[in-house]
């Protein structure tokens, strides 16, 4: 007991809190490595469909999104099937120009190597996906990348 | 009084960064499966007349309804595809020198499901399997069906080079370990996934 008592005798009442910092900033530095700051506004929906065979791509310069899925706002865009790429919904025409914008961001010795990851909605039927297929072959950007969330397996 | 620098405040600027990131923070997402689309065909040139025998192919047909045609055979549910897959590319019905070389070299564990049926595919250098679609045809099932068949193929890679699935598709091919053993895999057996232009039917 006397030694316990000789330690109150020196200290402060108070918790000592000098390591709570440290414990925050590690959190801190977690979300900051993890994170991805948003770009941009989604303007479909987007309930992404699951699987089980993903695949994680190493290099993450060469990716350009498109979304595709039903508009947020019916009133304004209407409910079918819209495709995003960057801020806006566009049409198919306009996605060869799109992906030749995304190519020349791209320094020059990667620019064959881009990848579209396509963030598809589930509700989604194949017609429009089929037809962003068509123009992405259009513009010669053929490594397509299916985005999905990891299926737990039933086995 | 002590000597010591008041750091209390310290955990307060460190919690107002944290809330900060913590809202702003989307957790990035890009996985998925990868596929190669074939290229752009010009108009010109008429597309190449391939004689592939019947057996070669494995159709499978998905419609509006979202019902599966595997082979002409009627099925509700995707479950359970990558087994046939597997069957059909393993069948080695009728090799060719190459492919009897190929079998050779495979596992014990994988040359055993080599069924030999003489009414499905020659060897894996020939088998294709093949996914036609509607419009109407809802994205998510095409995506089973897809997942089935990269499944079909990742397994088979796997086995024969002794890992599991999961740990074959995580190879990354940067070094050049993880990159023998990715070719060792699919060496002889290309993953041969055909995605046909979807008709017009239940779509717009």
């Amino acid at each position: 007991m006397s030694k316990f008592r000789k330690k109150k005798l020196g200290g402060s009442d108070q918790i000592n809190t000098s390591a709570l910092p440290d414990i925050i900033f590690m959190l801190l530095f977690f979300f900051m490595v993890t994170t991805v700051l948003r770009e941009q506004d989604v303007l479909v929906d987007q309930k992404i469909p699951q699987s089980t065979q993903l695949q994680k791509l190493q290099n993450k310069t060469l990716i350009s999104y498109i979304f595709i899925g039903k508009p947020k706002n019916t009133s304004l865009y209407g409910s079918e099937p819209r495709v995003q790429a960057n801020d806006v919904l566009i049409g198919s025409p306009e996605i060869v120009q799109w992906v030749n914008q995304e190519r020349d961001k791209l320094p020059e010795a990667d620019r064959g190597s881009i990848t579209i990851s396509m963030k598809v909605d589930k509700d989604v039927k194949m017609g429009p996906i089929s037809d962003v297929q068509t123009e992405l072959r259009n513009a010669d950007a053929r490594k397509v990348l299916y985005a999905s969330t990891k299926k737990l397996d039933q086995e | 009084m002590s000597n010591e620098i008041n750091a209390g405040s310290m955990a307060d600027i460190a919690f107002l960064l944290l809330i900060f990131f913590l809202v702003t923070t989307t957790i990035a997402s890009d996985k998925g499966i990868l596929n190669f689309l074939p290229p752009k065909q010009d108009p010109n040139v008429p597309p190449p007349d391939i004689k592939k025998n019947e057996r070669n192919i494995f159709n499978v047909l998905i419609n509006a309804n979202n019902d599966l045609l595997v082979e002409g055979e009627y099925r509700r549910k995707a479950e359970g595809l990558d087994k046939d897959f597997k069957e059909f590319i393993m069948n080695f019905g009728a090799p060719d020198e190459d492919a009897v070389a190929l079998f050779n070299s495979l596992p014990a564990s994988l040359q055993s499901q080599a069924l030999r049926k003489p009414d499905s595919s020659d060897h894996p250098g020939e088998a294709v399997i093949s996914i036609k679609t509607n419009r109407g045809t809802s994205y998510a099932v095409f995506l089973e069906v897809f997942d089935n068949a990269k499944r079909a193929y990742f397994d088979i890679y796997a086995e024969r080079v002794g890992i599991t699935a999961d740990e074959y598709r995580a190879l990354t091919g940067d070094d050049e370990a993880s990159k023998a053993l990715q070719d060792k895999g699919k060496e002889g057996i290309p993953m041969a996934i055909s995605i046909a232009e979807p008709d017009k039917l239940g779509g717009n």
